[in-house]
């Protein structure tokens, strides 16, 4: 069963940034691209937990800050020739505000 | 819109780079088709030799296999011939009909062996060595037969040499030449390759020249008959006395052909714009290269061409040769025989079967001959390709980049002699096997292909050099070192860093999307190589006008604080000059206390360092530490880190200066400066120079006429002593000279250079004709310096009194679901 969270205003997240969330199983990263849209994953790097929130955004992925792997937003999946996912949450904006689901 | 036609004859490693590099960029722009005369796909030519000596296997060096073609949409006619070009039509026709048409077309015919008109060269037994059925003939026959005679000793022939001795044949090479690879060694050079392959069983017969093979009863060859009267037993002959370009097509279709297709800058052929002609058929400025090196510079101009981009050029190449022979190693590049106006370095140790000479003239390297240790080779092939100045470093050429100071990571080690399991990247924990094998198994042939599969070099870099090493013993001549000068930034681009710094100065570009807009950036929002390092282009050339982008840089700098291996940060407050006050300290204590700082250090740069604290934690902290009068360090920047004094005249009993005044003064005056990489300052008040000003990239040393001023110096990864740039009587020349010189680097320095690199890059005489012999300019630099640093603001009061900036450093507490 998944919560739905009305998380924050869209500019409350910067673009080509991101924000961290504290759900009750650990930390969530939601990022907003240069296009205006948001995805939302676990804040730890398939490789060494690094703490995704803090990567650049380039396009619609995320380059971990401490190795520098890649991360697909949209699917968690690293791009190759790296290995490894993480995991996704639903995260949409409407009327100005960010929504998040998160599994419960 | 129909898709145009691009038809490729040739199915070789140059085509293939070409088509390549083409669908990178352009990826569906043509329907692609490709003749192959040979049944394969796509394979590395230049491994067959160890395919002969028994180290590798064909599939080990397939490069594009069947898959690649399907999954390119590429249509492959393999083992179809090309006989006629019907360039009216436009259209190739196959040996077996099959017939395609072409809106450009692409030759990579290769080339074919030197096969000398003597009588009998047609008999069976008779081989050159080319291709995967030469190679397969000549390890069936060494299975079945005894005698063999290879004719010819360049390097194409030791390497058939080599393959059929380790397959247990009896092995005499015939040379014409008074010695070996005449091309690529010298005199003493080719004698010591010579004895260490005789060593190993190989015959010699030099001087000689070939009358006639004699073919024997079963109408095998069985003889070679020399002019000299002598006759060998042969059962195989191996012929490898130079190729000559494959033109028989092209100038079948009235194509020019002068020793090669003659193509222009561009590789189009110079009769029909229609058709390009790359690799070893192509004759460019009168050279048909035989290097695979070379190839692919003219593969990625011509798949710029095909691709419509319409920019780039060959302008032909530099080339160096390696020998494969396992265990005995050959490396020659430029002129290594030198003439009149050349001197001569050279080692000669015959025991140890080392001989290595460099050629210079006047202050460049221009040839190098190395045998028994070519550790170094890559590093002479770049000295020599970037022209650099080695008047520093003469002395040491000789003993290698590794005697230049180094911690001993930077290559010294024999890369092909280092086991497997040796650690070569110690960063990130890479074994030499790791690499070989992401190397063979993905057809890598850069360091950067490199770095992206294994990671090996992608963090300090230390290992650059040894990774070189390891990249050139695997792949062989395919391995093409590159420069910091001619490198493009990243794959987002093919402009080098000097390119892009120009345009943006040129054209006035103030933000990171104008800037990509307008120099044509493959990717929309760039990568991580490209975007600090615009965000630093820009923000350097247009201070107070260029938009600094916070999420343009890397984490450290977003933060203003150095994010720790568990995610953690630390904060180090700015102490001017390493001087401190009770007060200060008080406040720090109290911040450790309160917020339960787990580690509390003093560091190197003479300040302290608090460790292990949350990000949410980073806004208050700097909130408390501001009350106490304290700034931000800097110790998270490509930026003005610390200026480090010791005591001086003010206290010390031999200082002769001032230092902790002048240091103080230095570090103000500087405060948050952004810079290419980071920047250290030290100050000593005498000669005996206690805070180590000699390893800073400005360090300035009392003395009693005044001060002293040393740059680009570096205590990291390659130890580097600072070099005396020139003397300043007072506190303010000092301020201005310095200042100068650091702006000079800020302007003219790529991204994450540090002073010693740019120096090195720019040379000595560049920065003392800038700063030290034209004052006026020195004026101008300084005054510039200042303007970019006027009204420098602290970033942590700045993210402290900002909501929406600090709130990036809260998280977000999630509230009650709206829905379930």
């Amino acid at each position: 069963m998944s919560q739905l969270y009305d998380l924050c205003a869209l500019d409350e997240i910067p673009r080509q940034g991101s924000r961290v969330v504290e759900a009750p199983h650990g930390d969530v990263a939601v990022f907003r691209t240069a296009d205006d849209r948001v995805f939302a994953l676990d804040d730890r790097c398939p490789h060494k937990g690094g703490p995704l929130s803090q990567g650049m955004v380039l396009g619609h992925r995320v380059a971990c800050p401490l190795h520098n792997w890649l991360i697909e937003l949209e699917s968690g999946e690293a791009v190759a020739p790296d290995q490894g996912c993480v995991r996704r949450h639903e995260a949409r904006v409407d009327n100005g505000r960010v929504w998040l689901s998160i599994e419960g | 819109m129909k898709k145009q036609k691009l038809v490729m004859v040739g199915n070789g490693m140059a085509g293939c780079r070409a088509l390549e590099e083409l669908l990178k960029i352009a990826p569906d722009l043509y329907d692609i088709t490709v003749f192959g005369a040979e049944p394969h796909g796509n394979y590395n030519r230049i491994l067959l030799s160890p395919v002969l000596a028994g180290e590798m296997t064909l599939p080990d060096i397939v490069l594009n296999d069947f898959d690649w073609y399907r999954d390119n949409r590429i249509t492959l006619h393999a083992g179809k011939k090309v006989e006629k070009i019907d360039r009216v039509r436009r259209t190739v026709i196959a040996a077996d009909g099959t017939v395609a048409e072409y809106d450009r077309l692409l030759l990579a015919t290769g080339s074919t062996p030197f096969i000398p008109p003597v009588p009998g060269s047609d008999l069976p037994g008779v081989l050159g060595y080319r291709d995967i059925a030469d190679t397969e003939a000549m390890i069936a026959a060494a299975q079945s037969h005894r005698h063999a005679v290879v004719i010819g000793a360049g390097l194409l022939g030791l390497e058939a040499a080599n393959g059929l001795k380790l397959r247990g044949m009896d092995v005499t090479v015939i040379h014409i030449g008074d010695w070996i690879m005449e091309r690529q060694l010298d005199r003493v050079a080719a004698g010591m390759l010579q004895k260490a392959l005789e060593d190993r069983g190989l015959k010699f017969l030099l001087a000689r020249h070939t009358e006639a093979l004699v073919g024997g009863e079963s109408g095998r060859v069985a003889a070679v008959r020399l002019k000299d009267g002598m006759t060998l037993p042969a059962d195989l002959v191996v012929v490898a006395a130079g190729i000559r370009p494959a033109t028989g097509l092209a100038e079948s279709c009235g194509l020019h052909v002068n020793r090669g297709i003659v193509v222009s800058d561009t590789l189009q052929t110079v009769t029909d714009p229609r058709i390009y002609a790359v690799g070893e058929c192509a004759s460019h400025r009168g050279t048909a290269y035989g290097l695979v090196a070379p190839l692919f510079e003219q593969a990625k101009v011509c798949a710029t061409h095909l691709a419509e981009f319409g920019i780039g050029r060959y302008t032909g190449s530099l080339t160096s040769t390696k020998l494969k022979v396992t265990g005995i190693d050959v490396f020659s590049a430029g002129d290594f025989t030198g003439g009149k106006e050349t001197e001569e370095i050279a080692l000669h140790d015959p025991a140890a079967g080392v001989y290595k000479k460099l050629v210079v003239k006047g202050d460049r390297l221009i040839g190098a001959c190395l045998i028994g240790d070519t550790a170094d080779g890559a590093w002479y092939f770049r000295l020599l390709k970037d022209q650099q100045d080695i008047r520093e470093v003469r002395d040491h050429l000789m003993f290698g980049e590794s005697s230049l100071g180094d911690t001993g990571h930077a290559g010294g080690n024999k890369a092909a002699s280092m086991p497997d399991t040796a650690e070569v990247c110690g960063c990130n924990g890479v074994c030499k096997g790791t690499i070989v094998k992401a190397i063979r198994e993905n057809g890598l042939f850069t360091v950067d292909e490199v770095k992206k599969h294994t990671k090996a070099a992608s963090s300090c870099g230390s290992c650059t050099g040894l990774v070189e090493q390891i990249l050139a013993s695997t792949v062989g001549g395919a391995y093409k070192p590159t420069t910091a000068a001619d490198k493009p930034v990243c794959g987002c681009t093919d402009l080098a860093h000097g390119a892009v710094r120009q345009a943006i100065r040129d054209n006035k570009y103030l933000s990171i999307p104008a800037a990509m807009q307008g120099m044509g950036w493959r990717t929309p929002n760039g990568c991580t190589t490209c975007r600090p390092a615009l965000n630093y282009y820009l923000i350097s050339t247009w201070p107070h006008e260029a938009e600094d982008d916070p999420q343009s840089r890397l984490i450290n700098e977003r933060a203003h604080a150095n994010i720790q291996k568990d995610g953690t940060y630390s904060v180090v407050p700015r102490m001017l000059g390493g001087l401190t006050t009770p007060a200060e300290l008080r406040a720090i204590a109290d911040v450790a206390d309160k917020y339960a700082v787990p580690t509390v250090k003093v560091t190197g740069g003479q300040r302290i360092d608090l460790l292990g604290i949350k990000k949410a934690d980073l806004p208050a902290i700097w909130a408390d530490l501001g009350e106490a009068g304290m700034v931000s360090g800097h110790a998270y920047g490509k930026s003005i880190r610390t200026v480090k004094t010791c005591v001086g005249s003010e206290h010390c009993r031999f200082g002769t200066q001032a230092s902790m005044r002048l240091g103080v003064a230095l570090e103000r005056m500087l405060f948050a400066m952004w810079s290419p990489h980071k920047v250290k300052l030290a100050v000593s008040g005498c000669p005996r120079n206690c805070a180590e000003a000699g390893i800073k990239d400005v360090g300035i040393i009392g003395v009693d006429s005044g001060w002293e001023i040393h740059i680009a110096g570096n205590g990291g990864i390659k130890t580097e002593v600072a070099h005396f740039l020139c003397k300043a009587g007072s506190d303010d020349e000092v301020k201005q000279i310095a200042g100068a010189f650091l702006q000079l680097y800020r302007e003219e320095a790529f991204y994450l250079e540090r002073t010693v690199h740019y120096v090195h890059r720019v040379g000595f005489d560049h920065i003392k004709q800038r700063v030290v012999d034209d004052p006026e300019n020195r004026q101008t630099l300084y005054e510039r310096l200042l303007y970019a640093l006027k009204d420098a603001a602290d970033p942590w009061a700045e993210q402290v009194a900002n909501a929406a900036k600090k709130r990036a450093f809260i998280p977000i507490r999630l509230t009650e679901p709206v829905s379930a």
